[in-house]
């Protein structure tokens, strides 16, 4: 700012010449005068602009520097909410893709997908008997890109599906559910249930004949439930009827129909995607607090096998 | 060779996730043993030559001496997630644009379709009921696998192949996975899909679908065969059979646990309570495909039949 009045000094000087004369400053004088200091100014923040990693607005957002050293590149991605998962830096070889398969984070990525194409989808669907078939045919032939909309929720939940046990193979073949990260496996088989379930949840809600049927035929397994089914072992010596079973809780009657449909609409869209989010938390968090992905690892050899500790 | 069955079957929207899998399953399998056999030569050289093993990096990776250990997330490993992300959403697209989700008829209860089929990933459930009772597999076998999956990190003592592809030091645990996972899990579903027609009917690919057909295979119970006539007799007749097939698979079991010098060491490391908890589920994991041959090849229906259950 000093500098900017210095230079306006002469300016003014300058144009004051005519106004000295007359004894006192004309109003148009003034006023251009003004103009030229507002100018000066305006050209001296244009400037400035042109480093906007300098201005309060940038450092305000991104709270750190970001220029080409070494510890900046750890800052961004330490003190980026989306990227903090990450460690700042990596083993040289764990970024191969040959080890990971990618499966895990794009596992993440579809769900994200998912997530984002069911709450679209969620704007034209009412779970109920009377309008959901008449909502999918809605969605296919009126709503733009409403079909192009089911059709990436319902590939989307294939691929997941496939992801998700592809991931667990290749986690198996490594052998990274061994010690210290046995736990992160059993959360693992959890999210893999519940991504089978989410799916499963889904598969009745256009309410056609293919998912009918298929919940029938699923649920219907429910009925031979030991002990807490109708048809089950047991179950008929316990008091279990077609109308307090087990079915009739997952289903909310005895056949599935318009509180089938409810049910399945709400575990779908609220229930399981919570469930299974806390879940993904975890499973995330035990990655880095259980030392990172765990290869690839340098290999160990036979004759250097230590003896078991003993409890 | 009926060729549009077949492109019927194949092509149902649904049934694309399966064709998927039945390529990339095998593919990753290769890729994933390709690396262990290349770690399996490694550990071997490292093994006949103590000196080696004291400088080498012990990875297949590249290695010069000088590299950085560690190399920041971003950009090579932001880059890569990127990437995938892109990739992901490019096929996901591609797959949407040019295959319609299936969307049959409005849910009818009166109409049963005819297969009726559950979701893909639960076809191996549903194939399962040809061969146990629902309560078997519909609700035992499903929790069984849960629970098994999850115990796997606290039954392997096997302290090597952690981080790393590698056959040689995990032959007992990947034939168990790869028989669990692709020989029964992806196998059944690949039945289940392409070869299970109407009613549920074995038909071989290529063959027409005739939903005509009868099916005149009189299943017998193993005591019938035996000529067990009385109700008590069947009952202990059943359960002497089922006690003769844990005690000889149990035998089997240990056998092959204890095959090689290097499998007795990790045999030794193991509690009882290890050694029963996998005992119990991988005997109850082998008698689906003994109960597979019995159904198709023998006919038999039931092992051990008795008034409240059967099996």
């Amino acid at each position: 700012m000093a500098e900017g009045n210095g230079s306006k000094g002469p300016d003014g000087n300058g144009a004051g010449g005519p106004g000295e004369n007359g004894g006192k400053k004309s109003p148009v004088t003034v006023l251009v005068e003004g103009a030229k200091a507002v100018q000066a100014q305006a050209a001296e923040e244009i400037k400035a602009l042109k480093q906007p990693e300098k201005t309060d607005v940038w450092k305000s957002v991104l709270r750190v520097k970001h220029d080409e050293t070494p510890r900046s590149r750890a800052l961004g991605v330490l003190s980026n909410v989306f990227l903090h998962l990450h460690p700042a830096k990596i083993n040289r070889d764990a970024v191969a893709y040959s080890y990971t398969w990618g499966m895990g984070g794009m596992t993440f990525y579809v769900y994200i997908t998912l997530v984002f194409t069911g709450t679209l989808l969620m704007f034209y669907y009412h779970p109920s008997k009377v309008v959901a078939f008449r909502d999918i045919l809605y969605l296919e032939h009126d709503v733009p890109f409403g079909k192009l909309l089911r059709n990436m929720h319902r590939w989307g939940a294939h691929l997941m599906v496939i992801m998700v046990e592809l991931h667990m193979f290749r986690v198996f073949l490594t052998g990274s559910y061994k010690k210290p990260r046995q736990f992160n496996w059993v959360v693992g088989v959890i999210l893999l249930v519940l991504t089978l379930l989410l799916s499963f949840t889904g598969y009745l809600l256009p309410d056609d004949q293919l998912g009918f049927w298929a919940v029938t035929v699923g649920t219907n397994m429910a009925r031979a439930t030991p002990l807490l089914g109708h048809d089950g072992p047991f179950g008929h010596q316990l008091g279990m009827t077609p109308f307090n079973d087990v079915r009739f809780g997952l289903l909310g009657g005895s056949i599935v129909d318009a509180n089938a449909l409810l049910r399945a609409y709400i575990w779908h869209c609220v229930a399981i995607p919570i469930i299974a989010s806390a879940f993904m938390v975890v499973h995330f968090w035990r990655v880095r607090k259980d030392g990172g992905i765990s290869g690839p690892a340098p290999v160990q050899l036979e004759s250097e096998m230590k003896e078991p500790r003993k409890l | 060779m009926d060729l549009h069955q077949l492109w019927t079957i194949v092509s149902l929207p649904d049934n694309v996730p399966i064709v998927l899998l039945m390529f990339v399953v095998p593919f990753y399998t290769w890729y994933g043993l390709r690396q262990a056999f290349a770690n399996d030569r490694l550990i071997a050289e490292l093994e006949a030559n103590p000196g080696l093993a004291k400088t080498h990096h012990r990875k297949t990776q590249p290695w010069k001496p000088g590299w950085a250990r560690e190399v920041h997330v971003w950009p090579y490993l932001l880059r890569i997630e990127f990437l995938a992300a892109i990739i992901v959403t490019l096929l996901l697209m591609v797959w949407s644009i040019t295959l319609n989700a299936p969307l049959e008829e409005p849910s009818n209860p009166t109409l049963t379709m005819n297969p009726s089929k559950a979701p893909w990933y639960f076809l191996g459930l549903q194939e399962m009921l040809v061969y146990f009772d629902p309560w078997i597999a519909g609700v035992v076998m499903p929790s069984l696998i849960i629970v098994g999956l999850m115990v796997i990190p606290y039954i392997d003592e096997n302290p090597l192949g952690n981080g790393y592809y590698t056959y040689q030091q995990r032959k007992f645990s990947i034939w168990t996975f790869i028989f669990g996972f692709i020989i029964l899990w992806v196998t059944m579903i690949v039945i289940g899909t392409l070869i299970r027609g109407p009613g549920w009917m074995w038909f071989w690919p290529g063959t027409t679908w005739d939903h005509n057909r009868l099916e005149f295979a009189v299943n017998r119970d193993l005591p019938d065969i035996f000529g067990i006539k009385a109700r008590i007799g069947k009952i202990i007749f059943g359960a002497i059979v089922i006690g003769i097939y844990f005690i000889v698979a149990a035998i089997g079991i240990h056998k092959v646990m204890n095959l090689t010098p290097f499998a007795r060491k990790i045999f030794k490391r193991m509690s009882l309570l290890q050694i029963v908890t996998m005992q119990v589920f991988l005997i109850i994991m082998l008698s689906l495909p003994l109960k597979i041959i019995a159904r198709l090849l023998f006919r038999i229906k039931y092992i051990w039949v008795t008034p409240w259950f059967n099996v």
